[in-house]
């Protein structure tokens, strides 16, 4: 009977898990079924996503296998919008992947499985639990990384992410041994109780540890080294969906943590916080500066976004999380657009084009890409009225709220600096004279998600507001 | 308030936002048209505001609420302030219009797309009665104003542009800090609520700095107005007009609508501040103007001092001080924009902005050499134009709170007629050495019909004020009424006594001189 309540409170991860071995047997059956199977892949994220949502507005809150995981508004949110992501990546990966001649079933596959490993991310209240899902999600992930085999970049990519997430897991299965040490179990509530009374310094190395290991995953600096090689390597629709679903759950997941098992003591982990996040925004924006490949531009860009996203935790405030899911959901979304209008850059004999001097003088021959683009940068950089402005706002509103008014002013100065490159974007594609190496896109899936992304990123975006500010605040309260 | 409830405002924004949505994807001989249309239609609307915009009735007229936007309240409204400032802005986009018709080329639906939307967020940061959706109208103009200079701009167009965009956008992000804090503090981000709200006096003094940073910048105030002379000569004819015509007067409309209303102690207390940058800014800029060679980079330093006397006169605390500060900013609007114009004109001919390489040409374009004058004069400041009423209200202001600034703030005009008759008589007059400047056409009938409204309201302004000082006469007392308690001083002892029996009475000196700290 517990077990059968327990079962129906992870339906999605049960349909995913369900569907990635049927989708397996099915590969195995049918040769060169790629396509099919990422239409049935992108299904099955749908159902998932279908089942999450319809308990997005509820604050039900139901504890699944003894405290292992729970079923909460907050963890509903970061799968809908995990999945979301997920089945944008497949949509857009075909035409890539079948032209890089690596379009096999295993693409879809291993996004579903790595989605299970996020559900159960965002949903861990043990850190067993949560150890099992980050290993699931990062193992997919290490494989989609060097997806490309025959290209030397990808696999370079797949070797590189897999060393240094090794480490990152290294890392926080230390600091969890240390936490379970020292408080005497691995439940976050139990963590929790024995917080409140005393902290340790083993405790202390505990989570200090922890937080690395996951400032790795979330490519946070100090620990964010790997993000643009990675992201160069890797292909492009897998860097899209490194740079949107998994960022999603870890940072998801870190909340959790933070608030859930370290919540009585703010004090311990804020400092910690407050410098990873403005470490990250200005390395993040310094960093990027030099680039010439817009992945590797890419790669900054999210760096300095979790920079802002962490501003939101550092407050450990309710209105600080909800802050950070409305950053997310915006972020997902810039980031996502982002990469479709690179993967629409490709060169007249068909070759993907990622450097600055391929986009000059794009609004000439592509109007509507470079635009498109354009929105996504003024968007990524926070100019109103674009939809990024709106995140960035909440953020520092919850700061400004907390009193964190010198990490606010500190954090949207150095915005500035994160302007100056997203500006370079803009300038080369509008000022500079046209290259004309970029071709028309053909593949129409493209072009109509990167409409949707831009419209969702233009002012329309802020009609989005109300529903998003009601479903983050009901998943905030879920975490305290 | 609004007879019919049509709400004018969302119409006059939504107008420019369609046309430039429509501009996008038509052909040039089409673009042009749509957007003179649309600007036209604008101001069509901004006269019939004009006229039923009661000075004597509510303070704020043809509001508007809607809370589309969850926090962000879709709030507008106007007062006679934020009125003559519309005005000003719709009067002169159908002539920006009219500026770029022959001389912008290349990509013109995406020039006539990015005007319509500048025009759009002008609009809507006058009217705006919500702090935040304020700062997204504040803030998003500096999108269209950066592609404008960037695709449309001259040879170091892209230093401008980055320059402009960055310098004023780290000069906003502090301000959305102290408004997120405001609004935190008040519990509301309506600006009629925010303009009653007393803020603990050190914290107005935080708030007031990081506001000023931003408006500063716009304004812009020395020493940070090094953008301005490069986006002015990179720019296009009618971004020039746009950048001196209204978006350096958000900076002084910030100041009135914000920094001294919300914060009047700490307004009090930055007197010498504000002052001393603006003496510095009178004479220094005033200085720079008078050795420059290029035509638009001296009309660009010249906007730098007359903003300055802007900043003096609303820094005086009093009725006469404000009322001159904005009938400064609204000639300077029309006349800096006309004489961006004026040079246009000779630039589209020559294409050069070098004054050496023009001479005499009041021989051969007389018309112009006529219009060119007088926007001249009323850059000076000459009594029967628009720049006389402003700068004598400003200064007759600010005597009564700072003698020696006053002094200093007025050599400015003396600098200012020495540069510019001297930028006049290097181009309009003296022998005819360039045989192609000589050579020109007079004026056609398109750059008439953009010189000469202008012309027209320059005189008007300088005849009969009172047109323009009727619909803000009212908001600036209420203005003047609310920062009444932090007024300083002021040095100058005047008496309001009857002249013939003022010798027989004592004297008492002011307990503490506030302003005395400005020199």
């Amino acid at each position: 009977m517990e077990l059968n309540a327990s079962l129906s409170l992870v339906r999605p991860e049960i349909i995913l898990s369900f569907s990635a071995l049927a989708l397996l047997l099915l590969a195995a059956w049918k040769d060169q079924a790629g396509r099919l199977i990422s239409i049935l892949a992108v299904a099955a994220l749908g159902a998932a996503a279908a089942f999450t949502a319809s308990s997005l507005g509820s604050g039900a809150n139901a504890s699944a296998f003894d405290g292992l995981m729970v079923n909460d508004a907050f963890g509903n949110f970061s799968k809908l919008l995990i999945y979301i992501a997920a089945a944008v990546s497949l949509t857009i990966a075909p035409r890539f992947l079948e032209k890089a001649g690596a379009m096999r079933a295993e693409y879809p596959v291993l996004i579903v499985l790595s989605c299970v490993g996020m559900g159960i991310m965002v949903s861990a209240t043990d850190l067993a639990s949560l150890y099992i899902g980050l290993e699931l999600q990062s193992l997919s992930a290490y494989v989609l990384a060097s997806f490309v085999r025959s290209d030397g970049r990808s696999a370079e990519a797949g070797l590189k992410y897999f060393v240094l997430g090794g480490l990152a897991s290294g890392m926080l299965l230390f600091g969890a041994s240390l936490v379970y040490g020292f408080a005497g179990s691995t439940s976050f509530a139990a963590i929790g109780l024995a917080m409140d009374k005393e902290v340790g310094l083993g405790l202390i190395f505990g989570i200090v540890f922890i937080l690395s290991g996951l400032a790795f995953k979330i490519s946070a600096a100090p620990f964010h080294m790997w993000t643009p090689d990675v992201y160069e390597g890797a292909p492009t629709p897998v860097t899209a969906f490194f740079a949107s679903a998994p960022k999603v759950a870890a940072i998801a997941l870190l909340m959790r943590v933070v608030l859930e098992a370290f919540g009585s003591q703010v004090l311990v982990w804020q400092q910690i916080i407050i410098a990873v996040a403005l470490m990250s925004i200005i390395i993040g924006a310094v960093g990027a500066i030099g680039q010439q490949n817009l992945k590797r531009l890419m790669a900054y860009s999210s760096i300095n976004n979790v920079g802002f996203i962490l501003i939101g935790l550092a407050t450990g405030t309710e209105q600080g999380i909800a802050a950070m899911l409305v950053y997310l959901t915006i972020y997902v979304a810039m980031t996502l657009g982002g990469f479709v209008c690179l993967m629409q850059l490709k060169d007249k004999d068909g070759n993907y084009r990622e450097e600055f001097a391929d986009i000059a003088g794009l609004s000439k021959t592509r109007p509507a890409l470079a635009a498109a683009f354009a929105i996504f940068m003024f968007s990524l950089a926070g100019i109103p009225p674009l939809f990024g402005f709106w995140g960035k706002l909440v953020v520092f509103n919850a700061a400004v709220a907390a009193g964190l008014l010198p990490l606010a002013v500190i954090g949207i100065s150095a915005s500035v600096i994160g302007a100056f490159y997203y500006l370079k974007v803009v300038k080369v594609m509008y000022f500079d004279d046209a290259a004309d190496v970029i071709a028309e896109s053909d593949d129409k899936v493209l072009v109509w998600t990167g409409g949707i992304l831009a419209a969702a990123n233009s002012p329309l975006g802020y009609f989005a507001i109300p529903a998003l500010g009601v479903w983050t605040a009901v998943a905030a309260e879920a975490l305290f | 308030m609004n007879a019919a409830d049509i709400p004018v405002l969302s119409i006059m924004l939504a107008i420019p936002m369609v046309a430039a949505a429509l501009c996008l994807f038509v052909r040039a001989e089409l673009a042009r048209p749509i957007a003179l249309g649309a600007t036209l239609a604008n101001f069509i609307l901004g006269v019939v505001l004009w006229i039923s915009y009661d000075p004597a009735g509510a303070q704020w007229q043809f509001t508007e609420s809607a809370q589309l936007f969850g926090p962000i309240g879709w709030k507008l409204g106007i007062d006679g302030i934020s009125l003559t400032l519309i005005m000003l802005s719709v009067f002169l986009m159908p002539i920006c219009i009219g500026a770029s018709w022959n001389s912008i080329q290349k990509r013109v639906g995406e020039y006539m797309a990015a005007f319509l939307l500048m025009e759009t967020l002008m609009i809507g940061v006058f009217a705006a009665q919500d702090l935040l959706l304020f700062y997204i109208f504040f803030e998003a103009g500096l999108i269209p104003m950066y592609l404008i200079i960037g695709i449309w701009g001259g040879q170091d167009r892209i230093y401008a542009s980055y320059k402009f965009f960055l310098y004023t956008l780290l000069g906003s992000v502090v301000m959305l800090i102290a408004m997120l804090w405001m609004i935190q503090f008040a519990g509301t981000a309506d600006i009629p609520t925010l303009l009653n709200t007393d803020f603990p006096v050190p914290a107005q003094t935080l708030l007031w700095l990081a506001f000023f940073a931003s408006f500063a910048v716009k304004m812009p105030m020395w020493p940070v107005h090094t953008w301005l002379p490069d986006a002015h000569v990179q720019a296009p004819t009618a971004g020039s007009v746009i950048l001196a015509g209204v978006l350096l007067k958000m900076g002084g409309y910030g100041f009135l609508r914000f920094s001294l209303p919300m914060f009047p102690e700490a307004s009090a207390n930055f007197i010498p501040l504000v002052f001393g940058l603006s003496m510095v800014a009178v004479v220094y800029t005033s200085l720079v103007a008078l050795v420059q060679q290029d035509m638009k980079k001296l009309i660009a330093y010249s906007s730098v001092a007359h903003m300055a006397i802007v900043t003096v006169g609303l820094f005086t605390f009093n009725q006469q001080g404000i009322e001159g500060a904005i009938i400064v900013m609204l000639s300077h609007g029309l006349v800096s924009g006309a004489l961006f114009l004026c040079v246009g004109v000779i630039y589209d001919r020559l294409r050069t902005r070098e004054i050496s390489r023009y001479g005499g040409i009041s021989v051969n374009m007389p018309k112009y050499a006529l219009l060119f004058m007088l926007f001249t004069m009323a850059s000076v400041g000459l009594p029967g134009t628009s720049g006389f009423v402003g700068e004598f209200l400003s200064l007759a202001g600010a005597y009564k709170v700072s003698t020696w600034a006053t002094l200093i703030a007025t050599t400015g005009i003396i600098l200012g007629a020495g540069y510019m008759l001297y930028l006049y008589r290097r181009i309009a007059f003296g022998p005819q050495v360039n045989a192609d400047a000589a050579a020109m056409q007079d004026i056609d009938g398109r750059e008439m019909w953009l010189l000469a409204p202008i012309a027209i309201v320059v005189l008007w302004m300088g005849v009969y004020p009172e047109t323009f000082l009727a619909p803000i006469r009212r908001d600036v007392a209420t203005i003047v009424d609310r920062i009444e308690r932090a007024a300083p001083a002021g040095d100058s002892k005047l008496m309001a006594v009857d002249p013939t029996t003022a010798r027989f009475r004592v004297v008492h000196e002011p307990k503490k001189d506030v302003a005395e700290g400005s020199h």
